[in-house]
């Protein structure tokens, strides 16, 4: 069926959107370090390449430094298109 | 070291292929020919654009004889001039235009090879890319080389047998074939990012840039091709069978082609490196090869009924 992958340019960005959301928002104190997954537990040895484990930590915590304010922005842009045109 | 000695036998036998070729006239490392009668290639081009605007002043002089208008119009052509420069510069910062011209230095030769290669990649022996000075050689001199103009060609002709197909079902309605267009726009652009976050959490040092992902993942719509007109042409069963063979073909040409970017050297020349990183990077070339063919069945069963 052609409807199931009627993808558009614009579901790409809404996933985007959705996506970066979602690793913005995993809080550093209250889940990551519960689970393991702090900024101390990513960094192993430094002679070898990071592993798999250390390469998510850093993915995630570069997230939310880089896209914090832009997703500000984007988050309302999106909020005011929203409520205007449905 | 045999590695070693035979990558350096390459670059000689390359370097006295190109040395060949510059003999004509040309430089050995322009991407294009020299088809333009007026300047030396493609870099020439421009700067004939820029120097055509300080000449057309005198063939103006004939028909305005008025110093004043002379000189607005030597002064307006000289803008204009610095207007295309100041957006070339800017627009070469955003989309690296100097490195797509590679991507497209391609001739009818490579082209035929490179898709006999893609349907059948079982006879090819050498599938290294060889180097110019730690440049990668233009397509049109070595077969083994990514471009994009096979990958191009093939979406735009994926949409049109689409339409074509959609068509014989009496599916067929104009938006149908930008809701075509932009589905498999948006599954390559998810393959090629998910492709790229998986290389950045294995850390593989690899001079694999993006575009040559681009490149590889658009090479899987020869396959569909062929398999949507043999299902057009012959029915559900001829579909079936030439997409599998397009699928096992597009299988191992990735294989064969990412192995060598991919893994170690070692790893690459077929002998068994133990190591959990080497594993990983052994998973992640099949899976990516293994992708192919789900997105060819994926995009396509829709078309044959």
């Amino acid at each position: 069926m052609a409807r199931s992958m009627a993808f558009t340019l614009y579901t790409l960005i809404q996933t985007a959107i959705l996506c970066t959301n979602a690793i913005a928002v995993l809080h550093e104190e209250r889940f990551l370090s519960k689970i393991g997954w702090g900024v101390d537990q990513g960094v192993g040895g430094f002679g070898d390449d990071p592993g798999v484990k250390a390469q998510i930590l850093n993915l995630i915590r570069s997230v939310r430094t880089v896209m914090r304010v832009p997703l500000i922005i984007v988050n309302s842009a999106c909020i005011v298109l929203l409520l205007l045109f449905g | 070291m045999e590695y070693t000695a035979a990558q350096s036998g390459f670059r000689q036998q390359h370097n006295m292929r190109l040395r060949n070729s510059s003999m004509d006239g040309s430089d050995g490392s322009q991407l294009f020919d020299d088809t333009s009668a007026t300047g030396p290639g493609a870099q020439g081009v421009y700067r004939n654009q820029q120097a055509d605007p300080q000449a057309a002043g005198l063939p103006g002089q004939s028909l305005l004889s008025d110093p004043m208008s002379n000189l607005a119009m030597a002064y307006g052509s000289s803008l204009a001039s610095q207007g295309r420069e100041m957006v070339d510069k800017n627009l070469d910062r955003f989309i690296p235009i100097s490195k797509l011209k590679y991507y497209f230095a391609v001739d009818t030769v490579y082209v035929g090879k490179k898709l006999g290669i893609l349907v059948f990649p079982y006879m090819h022996q050498n599938w290294e890319v060889s180097y110019q000075q730690d440049i990668p050689v233009a397509p049109r001199f070595d077969v083994n080389a990514p471009d994009l103009y096979i990958p191009t060609m093939g979406f735009i002709t994926y949409i049109l047998v689409a339409g074509l197909a959609l068509g014989t079902q009496n599916r067929f309605s104009p938006e149908l074939l930008g809701v075509q267009a932009s589905s498999a726009l948006v599954w390559l652009i998810m393959e090629v990012l998910a492709v790229l976050l998986s290389l950045y959490l294995v850390t593989v040092n690899t001079d694999l840039t993006t575009i040559d992902l681009l490149a590889f993942s658009g090479y899987k719509y020869v396959g569909m091709i062929l398999g949507v007109v043999a299902g057009l042409l012959f029915g559900k069963l001829a579909y079936y069978l030439s997409l599998l063979w397009c699928c096992a073909a597009i299988f191992v040409f990735m294989i064969r082609t990412l192995r060598l970017k991919l893994l170690s050297e070692a790893a690459a020349e077929g002998k068994l490196v133990r190591g959990a990183r080497n594993q990983l990077r052994m998973y992640l070339t099949m899976s990516i090869a293994a992708a192919q063919p789900v997105f060819m069945y994926w995009l396509t069963y829709h078309l044959v009924r």
